[in-house]
């Protein structure tokens, strides 16, 4: 039984369709991006898996329950988070406090000190700078902060919004290299990029998606050499 | 020691005024929207101290902490029914629409109740005047009462937003609702929450001001309601010590104005003041303008 399965997804914004009928999954352990254009529906899926929009159509099932209609402020506690897009910290809220609103629904206060050491051992950056404003934070620093957030809900799979999303190189392979690791050490990672060359170079497998529909699928490392794929995405 | 008596006068009426704009300012910060009934849920908290010592002859303390529950109450109701449905409305003038709805309607039914002669009120404050300075100096124990609640809620919300996880939520859900969201906030519950503690204060600055200047009618929340806006406005709406300093300060400017200018003169000269503020610093005296990094 794969860890996330989204069935027959199909989103709309008022009158238009912005997802027209999705089908993937995400099995425990992996690394699976969803790669596309801007405008393809990326960020619009993972706001519909996490419950802050909701389909038409279809529906979203994590470890085997329907979470389809499950409101959003619910889906973390059932082990999900989701790094959004523009990372989306709370700018007047210190690090150390917008670490705690990551773990906002976990009463295991013992456990949760020793999630806090992990994190700031994974951003070291970010337990020098845990009394400073996050809107104060460079946007590298946010974006770990915003993965560090979401990591504090100790969570089984994390769903990452364009983590790359303009940072420089240095630090956009700095971030993906972090990517990797929690994935390693047991997380489940559901990635959407813009950034198709560095997602698959790390993914297991992959889902292209054009205009709300996937139109391809497969292994990350054929994906990479598939030539339209390097057209249309790898600039090659 | 007339200045110092019009000075401790006017912090006591502006006390009143940044406890309602407390409401204000609150509920805009994390609902985003303009509760214009807010003011006259302190006339209804009024009507049901006063019920409750007339009719029922309770001792004042009850008769207080009859009002808050029946305004705490009352704003949940508020919410649940007439703003809720609306988030998410096309337009954000359907709710700003709505609230003045809200407003007359509150007005209305006290009408309907209680009828439209102003009520003589009861104060609830039993402490005698103060004299100090051979009598020179007169401060009421009304006046002594307003200006201590209005310390004590200050710091009791400063705390409860700063070291509790529900006010933790709070400035979470007002700066960015669906990232609050994902962090397993329940936004609904922590609006109506703010809800209930805009409305709880409307109830105390309802008491308070009733106490100092003792007449009730239906119409009695509207001049406050809106003076109150303007001391948020003017503090920098959404900002809690913004509301304080604003309702303070306005306090002071209309009491001095009434008198050493005129006194049909004291309210254009509060907007007149409020006009400039806006015109110089138009985020208000203390309005957050942080710049965020990219």
């Amino acid at each position: 039984m794969a860890m996330l399965e989204v069935k027959d997804l199909e989103v709309y914004y008022g009158m238009i369709q912005a997802i027209r009928g999705i089908s993937f999954e995400v099995n425990e352990g992996e690394i699976v991006s969803l790669i596309g254009a801007n405008g393809a529906g990326k960020t619009t899926i993972l706001h519909t898996i996490t419950g802050l929009l909701s389909p038409k159509k279809g529906s979203v099932l994590f470890e085997g329950k329907e979470i389809t209609k499950i409101p959003a402020h619910k889906i973390v506690s059932l082990g999900m988070a989701h790094v959004p897009e523009g990372r989306r910290v709370f700018a007047q809220l210190s690090v150390y406090q917008n670490l705690k609103m990551g773990a906002y629904t976990r009463k295991d206060k013992d456990e949760l000190e020793k999630t806090l050491e992990t994190v700031y051992k994974r951003f070291p950056r970010l337990e020098e700078r845990k009394n400073q404003l996050a809107g104060t934070l460079s946007g590298g620093e946010q974006q770990m902060l915003a993965m560090g957030r979401a990591l504090m809900s100790h969570p089984r799979i994390i769903l990452m919004d364009e983590p790359s999303m303009g940072l420089s190189p240095i630090l956009v392979n700095e971030i993906f290299d972090i990517i990797q690791s929690v994935s390693a050490s047991g997380t489940t990672v559901l990635l959407v990029e813009q950034n198709a060359k560095k997602a698959l170079s790390i993914a297991d497998r992959a889902y292209v998606l054009e205009t709300g529909n996937i139109v391809m699928t497969g292994d990350a490392k054929e994906l990479m050499n598939d030539d339209s794929i390097k057209k249309a995405y790898l600039g090659e | 020691m007339s200045f110092l008596s019009y000075l401790i006068n006017g912090i006591s009426l502006g006390s009143v005024y940044a406890i309602i704009a407390l409401g204000y300012t609150m509920v805009y910060g994390i609902a985003k929207m303009l509760n214009f009934a807010h003011g006259d849920v302190i006339m209804v908290g009024g009507y049901a101290a006063l019920t409750m010592m007339l009719s029922y002859s309770a001792n004042p303390f009850v008769a207080v902490l009859v009002a808050i529950v029946v305004c705490t109450v009352l704003g949940i109701t508020i919410e649940a029914i007439a703003y809720r449905p609306l988030r998410g409305a096309a337009s954000p003038l359907a709710v700003l629409i709505t609230a003045i709805g809200v407003s007359y309607f509150l007005q209305n039914i006290v009408l309907l109740i209680f009828g439209s002669n102003p009520k003589n009120f009861q104060s609830v404050v039993p402490l005698p005047d103060l004299k100090l300075a051979d009598g020179a100096l007169m401060i009421t124990g009304e006046t002594i009462v307003t200006i201590i609640s209005c310390i004590v809620i200050m710091i009791a919300l400063t705390t409860f937003i700063n070291k509790t996880k529900a006010g933790q939520a709070m400035l979470a859900v007002s700066e960015d609702r669906g990232a609050a969201q994902l962090m397993g906030i329940n936004v609904n519950g922590t609006i109506a929450l703010t809800f209930a503690i805009g409305s709880g204060l409307a109830a105390v600055a309802g008491v308070l001001l009733c106490s100092s200047y003792p007449s009730l009618s239906p119409y009695t929340g509207s001049m406050p309601g809106i003076k109150a806006f303007v001391a948020a406005v003017f503090g920098g709406i959404g900002s809690i010590p913004g509301a304080m300093i604003g309702g303070i300060l306005l306090g002071i400017i209309e009491i001095l104005g009434k008198a050493y200018i005129s006194s049909q003169l004291a309210d254009a000269i509060v907007f007149a003041v409020l006009i400039v503020v806006l015109l110089v610093k138009p985020t208000g005296l203390l309005g957050k303008q942080i710049q965020e990094k990219v």
